[in-house]
């Protein structure tokens, strides 16, 4: 569904992505496992179009969409839909204004359907009745959540999620994990999740991709990856051992 | 030195290829009427009072200061054509843009600039939205149309500042400051005098938008682009008057 090939990004003198290769099949739900600032919410961007690559192919459903002007992007983004780290709602507009926003832009829906869609959504996140608040007025965790329901309102077919569970409490981080779950069973999205934490990393993924030093070095299932061998993998899932914590009181 | 012209010039290229993008979307559908609308409203509207005040003390101030000057060489009642030509050729224009870019150029980089540090401007390309189109065509549209419309209204309201001083203090008959305030006028005059609005309208909302699109740094960097906006418009806005008055006088 989307494939990434010998991709290259750098800012300034930092290399962030180094020839990174990535396949994500219709339908899976794949994590991008890695350290803060390793590039994985960079690899989410230019899957998304927000970021050229300097080197390297974009395929989505096998067109190539590298070189594509913000134009035609357009038309690939309608079929995809983002969650933003910080959630990134139109802090203008109300919950309803912005699950409606793509509706709103994109169809010619009579206003009454667009209420039923986003009552809809809405509900299927667990925030019935928010309709008229602000963003300002929501908790982390409900901004998430209509974070997700805008993204849906379209019914996409891919979803992207940048670190979906980040500055949240464990217990709401667990209700956005079971969103993940549930959204893709129910509307049977492709979804890459990008996240750090271990904990949301194991309870989402079908495949989990570990990245590090601006390559994927390792991918697999849930069960693969916690077998792995390779030292950083299993650093990164283990944290230091023991031993180094000895060493390190010593 | 070098180094900051150069980085100048880079700017003033993506400026151009903004301004390429924006005015070739603004007749691609959605249109954004209604935002349109509203941003006039904004821009235009809701900058009467300041601009009115601006340029209607701006002319009492003329009238005072010449009425004075010109007394001494017998000229006094002449000032209506003074206060009339240095309105509309100059003050007027900018005057008006000076207080734009204050007023609306400094909203627009702050709104923009807060969008951008939030991730606004990222979610909006997301929903499959051009912010080109949505944010800047939108604000470049309204402030090109609504900036000459002001520095009409300026325009008067800087020759009625005359006019009062005039009756008031000057001893000039009111219908005598009429006649010589439109009698000397001529068809260059006010066609300088809003080809200039025209230019100024699209130079503040574009710089606002650019420099707004690309902030950084959180809500520091909101301040910082909301600073650069109005003090670079502002400078724009003196560079092209010159640059304008003189293509204009060398043609004519």
């Amino acid at each position: 569904m989307i494939r990434l090939k010998g991709i290259w990004k750098r800012f300034g003198e930092l290399e962030v992505l180094r020839g990174l290769d990535l396949e994500v099949q219709r339908g899976e739900t794949l994590v991008l496992l890695g350290r803060s600032g390793c590039g994985k919410s960079v690899t989410l961007r230019i899957i998304l179009g927000l970021l050229r690559p300097d080197a390297g192919r974009v395929y989505i459903d096998g067109t190539d969409v590298t070189d594509f002007d913000e134009r035609r992007w357009v038309e690939v983004r309608k079929r995809m839909g983002m969650v933003f780290q910080a959630s990134a709602l139109f802090d203008s507009l109300t919950v309803r204004d912005n699950v409606a926003y793509y509706l709103e832009e994109h169809t010619d829906l009579p206003e009454e359907r667009i209420d039923e869609i986003v009552a809809e959504r809405l509900e299927f996140v667990g925030l019935a009745g928010t309709e008229d608040m602000m963003p300002a007025q929501l908790s982390g965790g409900m901004r998430k959540r209509v974070a997700l329901a805008r993204a849906m309102a379209a019914n996409p077919e891919i979803l992207l999620y940048d670190e979906p569970t980040t500055g949240l409490d464990p217990i709401t981080a667990r209700t956005i994990n079971q969103l993940i779950r549930k959204t893709q069973e129910a509307y049977h999205v492709t979804s890459i999740v990008v996240t750090h934490e271990l904990d949301s990393a194991f309870a989402v993924a079908d495949r989990v991709a570990v990245m590090n030093g601006g390559e994927i070095i390792f991918v697999g299932t849930v069960d693969e990856v916690k077998a792995c061998e390779d030292p950083f993998v299993k650093d990164f899932l283990m944290g230091p051992t023991w031993q180094e914590g000895r060493a390190l009181t010593r | 030195m070098i180094d900051q012209f150069l980085r100048f010039l880079v700017h003033l290229y993506r400026i151009h290829g903004l301004l390429v993008r924006a005015v070739a979307s603004i007749f691609r559908r959605p249109l954004y009427l209604e935002t349109i609308l509203e941003q006039m409203d904004a821009v235009g509207v809701r900058s009467l009072t300041i601009v009115g005040l601006t340029s209607f003390f701006t002319g009492m101030v003329l009238a005072l200061q010449s009425g004075h000057e010109m007394a001494v060489y017998g000229a006094k009642m002449y000032v209506g054509t003074l206060v009339s030509l240095s309105l509309v050729r100059e003050l007027g224009p900018v005057l008006t843009a000076l207080v734009v870019a204050g007023r609306v150029g400094a909203g627009i980089a702050a709104e923009l600039g807060s969008m951008a540090v939030t991730e606004q401007i990222d979610a909006m390309r997301a929903l499959a939205t051009d912010p080109v189109k949505k944010l800047v065509s939108t604000r470049l549209v309204a402030t090109t149309l609504m900036l000459p419309i002001l520095t009409i209204m300026a325009d008067l309201f800087g020759i009625l500042g005359g006019w009062f001083i005039a009756i008031s203090n000057l001893g000039i008959p009111g219908s005598f400051y009429r006649r010589t305030a439109l009698y000397y006028l001529t068809f260059d005059d006010l066609f300088i005098g809003l080809v200039k609005p025209v230019v100024f309208g699209a130079v503040i909302a574009l710089v606002a938008c650019y420099i707004g699109l690309n902030t950084t740094g959180g809500t520091q960097g909101v301040g910082r682009s909301t600073t650069q906006s109005v003090v670079t418009s502002s400078i724009l806005i003196f560079l092209l008057d010159f640059v304008i008055t003189k293509l204009v006088l060398t043609v004519m």
